[in-house]
C-alpha cells in the first residue's frame, strides 16, 4: 500500500485503492452474503417475513441430500464434470504438445486462428450448432447412416451428446494453459530423453506432464468449474429425462419460486468446486499463484 | 582398433542451405576426436546426424560397422551430451543419472546402485538426492556426463559442453574428460569452437568451415602443418607474407614478397608463377639474424606482455603489422617503441600455401 501512495501519490494511489475495495467488496463478497442469507432462511409467504418463522436454519441444505432424485443429480454432476474434464484433457493434450513443439508457426497460427474464430461466437449458439449437428434428422445421423456405419438414426441427445458439447465448449480453457506450459519446456530435454533411450510415451510421462502439471491442474480446474457450473450443454444436448445440477437451481429460482432453496444449492456447488479446486491443487503440488500466471 | 563411426559422403541441406558438404570421415573406437570450426560451420548439424535427430540429405552414417538409417535416435549406441546440458531440473540427481536405465526396464536398486557407482567415477559421491538446481555449473557438467555413460554407450557425442563455464573450471573439466575418456575407453566426438580446447585434449581434431571439411589431423600436425589457409589462420595465430612462387624445390619453395625474397616448406600443389602465401608463427620469429633466416626490417610499435612471452608488434616497410612472440629470457633485449628492428625466421619454420 505504501509503494501504491509512492508511486501514484496519496490522491490517485487512494481512489484505486477506493475502487479495488468497492468492486471487491460490493460485487463479489456482497452478492455471495446476500446467497448465503438467503440460504439459510425458510421460503416465507411475503407476509411471515420477518415473523417469528424467519429465523436461520439448515432446512435447505438438508434437503439437497434427502431428496434421492436431487442427490442423485448432484452426485452425477460431480462425475459427469469429471468424465467432460478429463475427455477434454485427453482430446487437448496431443494437440496441446503437437502446437507448443512440433508444429511449424504458420500451422501454429493457423490451427490457432481456426479453434478461436468458433469461441466469438456466443456459447448458446455454438451450442445449437450441435444441436443441430446431433439432431434425430440432422447432418450426423445422415452421414454416418450413409456410409453404413449405422444402420438406423441414433438418438444423441444424451450423455454423449453433453458430453460432445461440453468437450467442444471447453477445449480452449485447457488447451491454452497446457499449451503454454508445455511450450516453455526445453526442446533438447525431450531430445536428450529421447537420446537415453525412452520411448514416446516414457518421454511424456516422465518429463513433458511433469514438467506441463501447473497448467494442466489449471486447465482441469477451469473446465470441471465450467462443466459443473454449465447450463446450455446439458439443457439443448441432454436426454429430455436427464437433467444437469444448473438446472435444478435454476427451476427453483425461477420455476419452483424458491429462492433460499435455490440459494443453498448454489453454494453447495460452490463448496464442490472450491473444495475441487483445493484438491486439484493438493494432488498437483502446485499452489494458486502458479495456477493465476 | 576398429571402426567406431564412418561418415561416407554425408551431405546435409536445410531448404536450399547447404550445411555440411559431403564429409568423409572415419572415427577410431576409443578415440578422442574434436571437430574445430567457428560458429555456424555445422559442427553441431554434424553431431545431430550422428546422433540420429535427424536424416542426411546424402550419405551414410554407420557406426560399429552398422549402417544408421532408419535407426532412430533412441535406437542408436550413441549418447549425446548436450550445449545445454539438458538435465531434467524435476528429477533429483541420481534420477537423472538413471533415466535411461530406467526406460529400459532396470529395476529400482539396481539402477540406484549403478547411479550411485556413477557419481563416484565423476568425484560427486553422495550427491544422489539433491536437485538439479541445488548444483554447480561443474558439477552439473559432470552429471550430464554420467547420465550419458549410463547407457554405456559406443559413442558420447559432447556439443561444446565446457563453453557455459569460466575459465579455471574449462580448464580443470578439460583434463577431468581426457583422463575420463581414457579411463572408460568411449569414443569421444567432441564439438568446439576453442581451438586451444580442441588442441589439449584430442587425438584427432577435424578443423571445418562453412560446412566443408578442411583438414583431419592430431594437433600437432595441425598446428605444424595446417593444410589450407583457413586452418593455417584458425589454428594458432600466424604472420601472413603474400606473393608469387619463384622456386619449388626439394619440399622448399621460394617466394617473392613485398618484404623480400622468403624461402618455406612447400604445401601441396605449388607450380612456379603461382599467387601464394608464407605464413609464419609468432614464435617462429626471432630478433636475431639467423645464417639461413629470412629477414626483414620493421618498426617496433607495442610490446604486451602475457606472461610466458611477450608480443611483440611490429610494422614492416610495407605497411603490414606482424607480430612476434619472444621468450621470457629475451625479454631484457626487448625494443623500444619505435626503434628498428630487424626480425627473421628460419625457412623450416614458415609454410607455404598456394592462395584460396
Ligand atoms: N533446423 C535448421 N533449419 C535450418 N537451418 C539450420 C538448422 N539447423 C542449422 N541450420 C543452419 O545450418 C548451419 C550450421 O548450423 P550448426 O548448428 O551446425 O552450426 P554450429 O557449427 O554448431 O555453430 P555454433 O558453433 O554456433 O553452435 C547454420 O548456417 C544454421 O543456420
Ligand atoms: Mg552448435
Amino acid at each position: 500500500m505504501h509503494s501504491l501512495f509512492q508511486r501514484f501519490g496519496v490522491g490517485l494511489g487512494s481512489v484505486i485503492l477506493i475502487c479495488v475495495a468497492t468492486w471487491l467488496l460490493g460485487m463479489v463478497l456482497a452478492p455471495n452474503l446476500m446467497m448465503l442469507d438467503f440460504s439459510l432462511r425458510p421460503n416465507l409467504m411475503p407476509a411471515q417475513i420477518g415473523g417469528p418463522d424467519d429465523r436461520y436454519t439448515l432446512v435447505n441444505f438438508t434437503a439437497l441430500f434427502s431428496d434421492p432424485v436431487h442427490r442423485g443429480i448432484f452426485l452425477k454432476t460431480i462425475w459427469a464434470s469429471a468424465l467432460v474434464m478429463a475427455t477434454t484433457f485427453v482430446v487437448t493434450y496431443p494437440m496441446a504438445y503437437w502446437l507448443a513443439k512440433v508444429a511449424r508457426r504458420k500451422a501454429v497460427a493457423f490451427v490457432t486462428v481456426a479453434l478461436i474464430i468458433p469461441f466469438w461466437i456466443n456459447e448458446v449458439l455454438r451450442t445449437l450448432a450441435w444441436y443441430i449437428l446431433l439432431a434425430f434428422n440432422g447432418p450426423l445421423n445422415v452421414v454416418l447412416t450413409s456410409l453404413g456405419v449405422i444402420d438406423a438414426p441414433v438418438r444423441w441427445f444424451s450423455d454423449i451428446g453433453v458430453l460432445a458439447g461440453m468437450v467442444y465448449a471447453y477445449i480452449l480453457f485447457m488447451l491454452f494453459p497446457v499449451y503454454n506450459s508445455i511450450s516453455t519446456l526445453d526442446s533438447a530435454q525431450v531430445e536428450a530423453a529421447r537420446n537415453l533411450g525412452a520411448s514416446t510415451l516414457q518421454i511424456h510421462r516422465r518429463i513433458v506432464i511433469p514438467h506441463a502439471k501447473a497448467g494442466i491442474a489449471t486447465g482441469c480446474v477451469f473446465t470441471f468449474m465450467l462443466a459443473a457450473g454449465s447450463y446450455v450443454a446439458p439443457a439443448l444436448l441432454g436426454a429430455p429425462g436427464s437433467r444437469w445440477f444448473t438446472e435444478i437451481i435454476y427451476n427453483w429460482f425461477f420455476e419452483g419460486g424458491n429462492w433460499n432453496r435455490g440459494a443453498a444449492y448454489a453454494l453447495v456447488l460452490l463448496a464442490l468446486c472450491m473444495a475441487f479446486v483445493m484438491a486439484a491443487l493438493r494432488i498437483f503440488r502446485v499452489n494458486l499463484a502458479d495456477v493465476a500466471k | 582398433m576398429s571402426r567406431s563411426v564412418e561418415l561416407i559422403d554425408v551431405e546435409m541441406t536445410f531448404g536450399k542451405a547447404r550445411a555440411v558438404e559431403k564429409l568423409s570421415v572415419a572415427i577410431e573406437g576409443g578415440e578422442f576426436f574434436s571437430i574445430l570450426g567457428p560458429s555456424g560451420c555445422g559442427k553441431t548439424t554434424i553431431l545431430r546426424l550422428i546422433a540420429g535427430f535427424m536424416q542426411p540429405t546424402g550419405g551414410r552414417i554407420l557406426i560399429g560397422g552398422r549402417d544408421m538409417v532408419g535407426i532412430g535416435a533412441d535406437q542408436r549406441p550413441t549418447s549425446m551430451i548436450f550445449q545445454s546440458l539438458a538435465l531434467f531440473p524435476l528429477m533429483p540427481v541420481w534420477e537423472n543419472i538413471a533415466f535411461g536405465l530406467e526406460v529400459r526396464g532396470v529395476r529400482k536398486a539396481d539402477r540406484r546402485k549403478r547411479a550411485e557407482e556413477l557419481l563416484e567415477l565423476i568425484a560427486l559421491p553422495g550427491y544422489g538426492d539433491r536437485m538439479v538446481h541445488e548444483l554447480s555449473g561443474g558439477q552439473k557438467q559432470r552429471v550430464a556426463i554420467a547420465r550419458a555413460l549410463a547407457v554405456e554407450p559406443q559413442v558420447l557425442l559432447l556439443d561444446e559442453p565446457l563453453s557455459a563455464l569460466d575459465l579455471k573450471l574449462r580448464q580443470h573439466m578439460r583434463a577431468e574428460l581426457r583422463s575420463l575418456q581414457k579411463r572408460t575407453g568411449v569414443t569421444f566426438i567432441y564439438i568446439t569452437h576453442d581451438q586451444s580446447e580442441a588442441l589439449a585434449m584430442s587425438d584427432r581434431v577435424a578443423v571445418m568451415s562453412a560446412g566443408v571439411l578442411q583438414q583431419v589431423a592430431p594437433p600437432l600436425e595441425l598446428y605444424s602443418n595446417p593444410a589450407t589457409p583457413f586452418v593455417a589462420r584458425f589454428v594458432g595465430e600466424t604472420n601472413e607474407f603474400p606473393g608469387r612462387v619463384e622456386r619449388v624445390a626439394d619440399g622448399m619453395a621460394a617466394i617473392e614478397t613485398a618484404h623480400g625474397l622468403f624461402t618455406g616448406r612447400s604445401g601441396a600443389n605449388l607450380k612456379v608463377g603461382d599467387q601464394a602465401i608464407v605464413y609464419v608463427r609468432p614464435e617462429a620469429i626471432s630478433l636475431a639474424a639467423g645464417a639461413d633466416a629470412n629477414g626483414l626490417h620493421a618498426v617496433a610499435e607495442q610490446l604486451e606482455f602475457e606472461g610466458a612471452t611477450a608480443m611483440l608488434h611490429a610494422k614492416t616497410d610495407g605497411g603490414y603489422r606482424l607480430s612476434a612472440a619472444l621468450p621470457h629470457h629475451r625479454l631484457a633485449e626487448a625494443p623500444t617503441a619505435g626503434t628498428n628492428v630487424r626480425l627473421s625466421f628460419a625457412a623450416s619454420q614458415a609454410l607455404v600455401l598456394a592462395h584460396a
